[in-house]
């Protein structure tokens, strides 16, 4: 069974119903279970939990401190190309937006990468638009073996591929995949997807686990919370979590709390999260899923990213840019989302300090994926 | 119904029994009788199969149960495979309980052998239930081949000590995608209620019945434990207040 069946009996109906039955006595009993049940996790995403949201929180922490001690990951984003044929209308790449449009030689991607390689980075996230033809597998390929020396993993968040293109990935050098569903609500993402191939829901759907067949070592899913109500949008991406964690054992399985943001388009959120939604989210899935990565990008403000860290997130960025080649430009032109906390790396560093984390730059080794000194 | 599916087979009951140990087979039949059971383990080595009037068979009403071959005596996968063809030459429908214990002294079964005839009775056609110890890993990789269950131990065969793999066999059921039935070491209903409260699919009981003066009554008193297990388990058991440890508010900034 993919997960498509699975998520296909899971109607939106169904789960809000789940989400609206459950009162105190529901959110008590999910606060008691070891481990929760898909019941508990509606209930802890219920209007009802949000009287428990401090007990929810100390609940995450300690069991964030248990499992990953009081360390933080860093990482940084590399757009290698805004070129997109698709219409996300929430999108700064969106290709009806007029913007300067480019897809970094693969020199430009060494000289970005060994920037971030300076700045301490060891673990990369490559993005692109889709755009079919022009920015593909084997130019992606070769972007990884370029920069293979400077970063000990590297993690890809662009187009879906087919089994045999995430193994090609494997190959090359990715330990880490990400897909964003954007919205698990069928109807609404028809709407917010126009035209492109990006209309692929079910396609879109089983990508983590042809990567996951493909044998990636995490995998990273997430909604992009403020398209569709984020309580029910939270239980479909536990839902996924835990199909993938069951189905994929080998591989660890990240989570990421993406807000939209400004963009290019001027799109408002249509179904705004607040932050002690974004909260109630995070210790959610922190206590369905204890040992996964829980991932913050920069989109959050600072102040905001400084308390959200010890309810659970164990993956962060820093100084981000969202535009292709943004790294080595004075001004940023043309990015995919206006990100918000601006600090550089070594001002989160202190930050982390100052707050009692240690800040790892590096957790792991290519060696595992190398087999040229064999 | 709430009812218990085994590669797409369902069954009414979710307490399987064992057939070896009893000091009679009048006994065993009423203990069967007494269990509600639809599955019964038989230990193939001590069963003549190509004798319809084997004493043992005898006494189960092949219609009522689901006879589940087991290959109790294995000591290493080949013999095992061997013990399952045999059985399934004879006319026996091709589910196997898998054990591999080559250990006489405590029976615990081997990993690594039963992973093994695992891997080859499923490519053979066989529905195979492994029994193992309560290994996590060992679990998904047995899933991974296409075992239809899982059956980890709840403390070793024979000894009446209860679900003493407790945290390990709460792992497995937490991943697993096939049902999980605790088998051996279950030495009262309360241990089976407790299996089943952990969210445990099934238990298989044998030396809890085979060694009480009255079988047939300790049968029914598991199939009450069983059934009250499995109800509590889908109430959701009340919460054991878990006292927040006294620290800062960490929800604070949002009314800042
Ligand atoms: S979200 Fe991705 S696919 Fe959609 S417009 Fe933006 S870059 Fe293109």
């Amino acid at each position: 069974m993919t997960f498509l069946n699975e998520f296909n009996q899971w109607t939106p109906e169904r789960v809000q119903q789940l989400i609206d039955a459950a009162g105190p006595a529901q959110v008590e009993q999910a606060l008691a279970n070891e481990h929760l049940r898909l019941m508990d996790l509606a209930a802890l995403l219920s209007p009802a939990a949000e009287g428990y949201l401090e007990q929810l929180a100390q609940r995450a922490h300690r069991l964030t401190q248990q499992r990953f001690g009081k360390t933080i990951q860093l990482y940084a984003p590399l757009y290698l190309s805004n070129l997109c044929c698709n219409s996300c209308l929430y999108c700064g790449f969106n290709a009806d937006n007029q913007m300067e449009r480019r897809t970094l030689s693969l020199d430009e991607v060494e000289a970005e990468a060994r920037i971030l390689h300076e700045r301490g980075f060891r673990h990369i996230q490559l993005l692109t638009g889709e755009a079919p033809g022009a920015v593909e597998n084997a130019y992606l390929a070769a972007a990884v073996q370029k920069i293979r020396p400077f970063f000990s993993s590297i993690s890809i968040e662009v187009y879906p591929m087919d089994e045999c293109g995430y193994a090609q990935m494997v190959a090359a050098g990715v330990d880490n995949l990400t897909v964003y569903q954007e919205t698990y609500e069928r109807s609404l993402y028809d709407e917010l997807h126009p035209y492109g191939p990006k209309r692929d829901f079910d396609w879109r759907l089983n990508a983590a686990e042809r990567g996951g067949s493909a044998g990636l070592r995490s995998i990273g899913i997430g909604a992009l919370l403020g398209l569709s109500d984020w309580r029910k949008e939270g239980f479909y991406v536990g839902l996924h979590a835990r199909y993938l964690a069951k189905h994929f054992w080998r591989s660890r399985i990240n989570i990421s709390f993406p807000r939209l943001r400004p963009a290019d388009g001027g799109f408002k959120p249509l179904a705004p999260v607040s932050d002690a939604a974004l909260v109630q989210l995070i210790c959610v899935m922190r206590l369905l899923m204890p040992d996964s990565a829980l991932v913050l990008s920069t989109r959050e403000s600072a102040s905001l990213r400084d308390h959200l860290l010890p309810l659970g997130i164990t993956q962060i960025s820093a100084g981000s840019s969202t535009s292709p080649g943004g790294y080595g430009q004075q001004a940023e032109s043309s990015q995919q989302f206006a990100i918000d906390d601006d600090r550089d790396a070594e001002e989160i560093c202190s930050m982390l300090r100052a707050q009692g984390y240690d800040p790892v730059f590096k957790d792991w080794d290519r060696a595992f994926l190398d087999n040229s000194n064999r | 119904m709430d009812k218990l599916t085994i590669a797409g087979r369902s069954f009414a009951s979710r307490l399987m029994v064992g057939t070896g140990k009893f000091a009679s087979n009048e006994l065993m039949a009423a203990a069967l009788n007494a269990s509600g059971s639809d599955i019964v383990t038989v230990a193939l080595r001590r069963v003549d199969i190509d004798k319809p009037d084997d004493d043992l068979l005898a006494h189960i009403d092949r219609d009522r149960f689901l006879l589940l071959p087991n290959t109790s005596g294995a000591r290493d996968a080949e013999e095992a495979v061997r013990l399952a063809r045999l059985a399934r030459a004879a006319g026996c429908e091709p589910w196997v309980k898998l054990e591999v214990t080559p250990d006489p002294y405590y029976l615990l079964p081997d990993p690594i052998e039963t992973l093994k005839a695992a891997e080859i009775l499923v490519k053979d056609g066989f529905t195979v239930l492994p029994y193992i110890n309560a290994d996590p890993v060992l679990a998904k990789h047995l899933q991974e081949v296409g075992t239809a269950t899982v059956m980890p131990l709840g403390a070793p065969i024979g000894t009446n000590k209860g679900v003493r793999t407790r945290d390990s066999i709460a792992i497995i059921i937490e991943q697993a995608i096939v049902p999980v039935v605790v088998d051996a070491g279950l030495g009262a209903p309360s241990h089976a209620a407790e299996a089943m409260e952990m969210g445990a699919d099934a238990v298989l009981v044998n030396t809890a019945l085979a060694v009480t003066p009255d079988p047939a009554r300790m049968a029914a008193a598991f199939a009450k434990g069983v059934e009250a297990g499995r109800e509590a388990y889908l109430a959701g058991l009340g919460a054991i207040k878990d006292q927040a440890e006294a620290s800062s508010p960490l929800t604070g900034f949002l009314r800042d």
